[in-house]
């Protein structure tokens, strides 16, 4: 905030300047021509018409400060209206005034306020008003795409169906969220504003009655081989406002909003920092035989102020070969984590305290990409959720299996092509060539969840790892998606740790299940076994939470004040 | 995929059509001045009128508009009102000067900002904050004082380049690159400034995508995640700053081309409007709806190709 | 006849193409259906199918392109805005996504009295009744000065109930209620639904994609495909022994939290789709 403070003293320096300065700005004397600074009355000097610099200079300062509002105000006025208006009712009224902002938009600007100079007679109020017009579509942009993010809350269809009004949506529950990012283009826009004048004004737009740093550097420069500091003053004084309006904005941004985001690395593995622990783990029975096995897993990801917050408190799971594990939990138990951890692909911020990950009998933790990039695709497969967004939207299904495939296993691009199209027959869909041929968005989902499966069985993986295969899906399609994973499973033999919620969705296709509650395995088990005798009382909660096949409403519909006894 | 470029060439005319007839309406309002400049403040009432006659601006704003406009469609831009010199000739002399710097500027600009922007979101650490504080340097400081401080050091202090002045390409290529070579630079700081924050950005929010970590999960190396899929879905954004960025460039070369003296389009457009030589103020209008039309096109062109559900034609 | 609380009939919504002058999408091809007063009337379909769009229409958050939608005899197909405010004293929804559902910068007793207020209450009785609302829907008093993000997803559908129930409404449209929460808390939140229609006599257009759900709150239930609603009945039948065969597919596609019977239909779901009565749900869009 010291940009703030930099620029309130400026601007007082501006406001005060006919108090501060000994000389009118375009009082000229000859006998202070070229003054040096530190001439008499003349604290900077003078110029080459005998003007007093100093005073020219906080003069500058308003004709600066009144550029900036100027445009600021206009820009904000014309785009923050429509901004609201397009942005709120789409549609028609949309549609009109984006054509005209776009119109606004292409008009090469700085140019159009110097063609347009007979007009404006230089007055800089004028250009900058102009120039106002010419910044609006940045500002009606901003406010148009914040107002449909709004817009498609559904607190705000909710507010409409309370019965607000129009208008009373926009103040009550658009404008508070548009507010921020306004004011803070504002700064920019001003900085932008006050940049633009002294170009202008360097150039030679205006009177030459006012002063401006533009004109100042202007003359300096022509005078720089006189007196090389004439130029510095101003352009200092330009630098100090611009930065500082740029600076103020900044800081405005990180006050607002919060944190930007942080870039991480793509490829670094969490917790390889060093060997893994292995603490006293409780085993769990059957690990001898294990060929995925998680033992005492902790995971950690830092919370805004950087110290780290645990997500996992010490996992342990053991999948078998050729079996169905079912992961099992709420969300926030740590389900989704644990399979990102077996999979080696958590992002670059969490870490690995301890813990350990076997896959059939080598640790994972600790390997470098490389050494990871030769197990994932050939031991080690991924079904995801999200059939859509798991596919890169700009290449067609066919490059990115032939891609896939032609990392996970050397061969040729045309056996890789070959083998893409054999699978894509294999996972059910009628048209293998030509589904190569299309792009992700021109497929259903449960389509793109069938080319993710067969992509990740292609080098017939020892492990899948499906998180919420089916949660995105309808139900029709969740059933054949299953029916697919299990004739996959029982063709290949591939072990699949298949983490759900959905308690049906193992008992269709899981052998066995471990539950997870807050970052632990709290049971596993038999799936028959637990849904039959569940230990743990959590296990016994959720369970009893599975609203029952054989409740059907059977009171008959009610009146206001009848009462009637409660369900189950 | 011709009748896309057709129709939106033609949307581009209607453009062109609207912002001359624009131009053209407010510059209506000082018609009259410009007569008493050319023929100098002395001039009596009749022969204003009479040169006004002459040049035809007596007619009714509309006549004259078409008049133009046809002559624009023919090819033909009129002469100068103060040099006779077509004005065709004239504009496209100064263009090329101006757009020369442009387009190298921006070619640069690109590529650095890529470099910088990719490296800034995939590698994070010391990477991101070199590149964090170059953006930041190009928005705290306006064009001009940054080409000032070059002009300073590197031409009037170290004399390693020339301070002002142009050598055409045909003279001497050597010569010419080192007149242009500073103000570049201007332009590039400024562009990258704004492009590899905005390729940054884009780029962090593409390696968050769930493809991203589905494409690892399959081995793909990351090199071909990172600059294949990654860059590739973030370019869209990105050639939407990049069009920008070229009206921006043009609009600062016009004001550092002064600085270095430099016969570019800015310091022409400056004269002829303060002359007000109306046939010259059109022409450069005209020139410069067309150029910001084509290159709005060409990077709707390079998104459709590179954007699947973008393609419109 | 006595008349009927809400009557959708033959309504048809479309929404624009997308493009320029491209063609209108037909979502609703003629709906009809009935609520009675203090009725639950489930509305099961998969996603695409139009039923969060029927909701919507009788919010009058879409525009029906034909039919009509009668409430209490009176047609509001085209209301003004006017009259449509007013309907909200009649007709509320509580939404899906309790986290998109509140608006994040006001507290839960702003939420609640916005309403209120805006229906002409003074703001002392709108206080007295958050205080009354909060307790039906089991939250503390003191959560009417917090923050929707101090809550849960759970608290939050609560709160969100609560809004709907804010001007004692005849018809509460319950766009799938509890399919955003978690299993132990849907459970809960389906029985406050539950308890609370029993008490004061609401109707409910219920709308969900879940069976099992529909089948625990609703008294009569309507099963809709692909923009038309193919069956209408009693929930017991409709959700044991559906007679159209899209209901039925649905019905069998859904697993059962036991790998017996979980099995049992597996294999009726087979037999099913072998006799050929079923088209493949993955086509090219």
């Amino acid at each position: 905030m010291i940009s703030a403070a930099v620029l309130l003293i400026i601007v007082l320096l501006g406001i005060f300047a006919p108090w501060i300065a000994e000389h009118g700005p375009n009082d000229a004397a000859l006998s202070a021509v070229n003054a040096p600074v530190g001439a008499p009355d003349y604290p900077l000097g003078a110029d080459q018409n005998g003007r007093d610099i100093f005073s020219r200079l906080l003069y500058s300062i308003n004709t600066s400060v009144v550029s900036a509002l100027i445009g600021a105000a206009v820009a904000i006025s014309i785009g923050l209206t429509c901004g609201l208006i397009g942005g709120y009712f789409g549609g028609r009224i949309r549609g009109g005034i984006e054509w005209v902002f776009n119109l606004i938009m292409t008009l090469p600007g700085i140019l159009l306020l110097i063609v347009l100079m007979p007009l404006t007679k230089g007055d800089f109020r004028v250009t900058m008003l102009i120039y106002g017009v010419l910044l609006a579509p940045g500002i009606y942009r901003l406010v148009r795409n914040v107002t449909v993010g709004v817009r498609n809350e559904l607190y705000v269809d909710a507010a409409r169906v309370s019965g607000l009004s129009t208008l009373r949506i926009l103040g009550r529950h658009v404008m508070p969220v548009v507010q921020g990012p306004v004011i803070i283009s504002t700064a920019f826009l001003m900085g932008s504003a006050i940049g633009v004048q002294s170009g202008l004004a360097f150039l030679g737009v205006g009177s030459t009655e006012v002063p401006s740093f533009g004109a100042m550097i202007a003359y300096g420069f022509t005078n720089l081989y006189v007196d090389s500091l004439q130029f510095v003053w101003p352009a200092l004084m330009l630098g100090v406002m611009t930065a500082s309006f740029v600076l103020f904005g900044n800081s405005l941004r990180d006050a607002l909003e919060g944190a930007r985001p942080k870039a991480s690395s793509v490829s670094k593995s969490a917790g390889s920092k060093g060997p893994a622990r292995h603490e006293q783990a409780p085993k769990n029975p059957g690990d001898a035989d294990a060929l995925l096995s998680i033992e005492n897993l902790h995971l950690t990801y830092p919370d805004p102020s950087g110290t780290p917050k645990p997500v996992l408190n010490g996992v342990s799971l053991a999948v078998r070969p050729g079996e169905t594990m079912g992961l099992v939990g709420e969300s926030g138990s740590g389900k989704t984590q644990t399979a990102f951890a077996a999979l080696g692909v958590l992002p670059g911020e969490a870490s690995i305290p301890e813990g350990s990950i076997k896959l059939d009998g080598r640790e994972l933790i600790g390997l470098s990409e490389r050494q990871l990039r030769g197990i994932r695709g050939r031991d080690i497969a991924y079904v995801p959720q999200e059939p859509m967004s798991n596919l890169d939207p700009s290449f067609t299904i066919g490059a990115q299996m032939v891609e896939s495939l032609r990392a996970a296993s050397s061969v040729s691009r045309s056996a890789a092509r070959k083998r893409a199209i054999e699978l894509l027959g294999h996972v059910g869909i009628a048209d293998p060539e030509r589904t190569m041929r299309l792009y992700p968005h021109q497929i259903s989902g449960g389509m793109a969840q069938r080319v993710l499966i067969a992509t990740a069985v292609a080098c017939r993986p020892r492990v899948l790892i499906a998180d919420e295969p089916t949660t995105a899906l309808d139900v029709t399609i969740q059933a054949e998606i299953l029916d697919l994973l299990r004739d996959l499973q029982a063709e290949m033999g591939m072990a699949i740790l298949l983490v759900t919620h959905n308690f049906g969705v193992v008992a269709d296709i899981c052998e066995r299940m471990a539950v997870m509650q807050d970052g632990r395995v709290v049971e596993t088990g038999d799936v028959a076994e637990v849904f039959r005798n569940p230990q743990h009382p959590y296990t016994q909660k959720l369970l009893a939470s599975i609203l029952d096949e054989s409740v059907v409403r059977d009171d008959d519909r009610v009146l206001a004040g009848e009462s009637s006894e409660g369900i189950n | 995929m011709l009748a896309y470029i057709l129709r939106r060439v033609l949307t581009g005319a209607v453009l062109g059509v609207l912002v001359t007839f624009l131009t053209f309406w407010l510059l209506s309002f000082s018609f009259d001045g410009v007569v008493a400049n050319v023929l100098g403040p002395a001039a009596s009432p009749s022969a204003v009128a009479a040169l006004k006659a002459d040049l035809g601006l007596d007619r009714p704003l509309i006549v004259q508009y078409l008049d133009w406009l046809g002559g624009v469609f023919g090819g033909d831009f009129g002469v100068s009102f103060f040099t006779s010199e077509p004005v065709t000739d004239a504009v496209v002399s100064r263009l090329g000067v101006t757009l020369s710097i442009v387009l190298i500027a921006l070619a640069l600009s690109v590529v650095v900002s890529i470099i910088l922007g990719v490296l800034a979101a995939s590698r994070a650490g010391v990477i991101d904050r070199v590149s964090q504080g170059v953006s930041l340097l190009g928005l705290l400081l306006p064009n001009l004082l940054i080409a000032i401080v070059l002009v300073v050091v590197f031409a009037i202090n170290l004399r390693l380049l020339p301070a002002t002045g142009y050598t055409p390409f045909g003279e001497s290529p050597l010569r010419w690159a080192a007149s242009i070579t500073i103000p570049v630079i201007v332009l590039v700081i400024n562009g990258v400034s704004n492009m590899s924050a905005q390729i940054r950005g884009t780029m962090i929010g593409e390696l968050r995508k769930d493809y991203v970590r589905t494409l690892r999960t399959r081995g793909v190396p990351t090199w071909s995640i990172v600059y294949k899929h990654a860059l590739r879905n973030a370019a869209a954004p990105a050639l939407v700053v990049l069009s920008l960025e070229f009206i921006a460039m043009f609009g600062g070369a016009l004001i550092i081309e002064n600085v270095f003296a430099l016969p570019g389009f800015g310091s022409f457009a400056f004269n002829s409007s303060i002359q007000g030589d109306i046939p010259v103020i059109m022409g450069v209008t005209v020139f410069s709806v067309m150029l910001v039309v084509g290159v709005n096109l060409l990077t709707d062109l390079i998104n459709g190709w590179l954007n699947p559900k973008a393609r419109i034609y | 006849m006595a008349e009927k609380l809400l009557e959708v009939e033959s309504l048809h919504v479309e929404f624009p193409g997308r493009g320029f002058r491209a063609k209108p999408h037909e979502v609703l091809h003629g709906v009809s259906l009935t609520i009675d007063d203090g009725e639950v009337l489930g509305l099961v379909g998969e996603s695409g199918s139009g039923k969060t769009t029927i909701g919507r229409a009788i919010l009058g958050l879409v525009k029906a392109s034909g039919g009509e939608i009668r409430f209490q005899g009176e047609n509001i197909t085209h209301v003004g805005p006017r009259r449509r405010r007013e309907l909200a004293r009649d007709i509320q929804v509580v939404f899906q996504d309790p986290y998109s559902s509140l608006n994040p910068a006001l507290t839960v007793g702003d939420i609640l009295s916005e309403p209120l207020v805006i229906q002409g209450s003074t703001t002392r009785d709108a206080r007295a009744r958050v205080k009354a609302l909060l307790d039906q829907v089991g939250l503390p008093a003191d959560a009417a000065e917090r923050l929707p993000r101090e809550f849960s997803g759970g608290q939050r559908q609560r709160v969100a109930i609560a809004r709907a129930l804010a001007p004692q409404p005849k018809l509460i449209v319950c766009d799938e209620p509890v399919s955003a929460l978690d299993l132990s808390t849907q459970a809960l939140v389906l029985k406050l639904l539950i308890d609370i229609q029993r008490e004061t006599g609401v109707a409910f257009l219920f709308i969900s994609h879940d069976l099992a759900v529909v089948r625990h709150i609703s008294h009569r239930v309507a099963v809709i495909y692909q923009g038309e609603i193919v069956e209408t009945g009693p929930a017991e039948i409709v959700t044991s022994r559906p007679e159209h065969s899209y209901s039925r597919r649905l019905l069998l596609a859904a697993p059962v939290a036991d790998p017996i019977e979980q099995r049992r239909r597996r294999e009726e779901r087979k037999r099913l789709a072998e006799n050929g009565s079923m088209e493949t749900g993955a086509g090219v869009r």
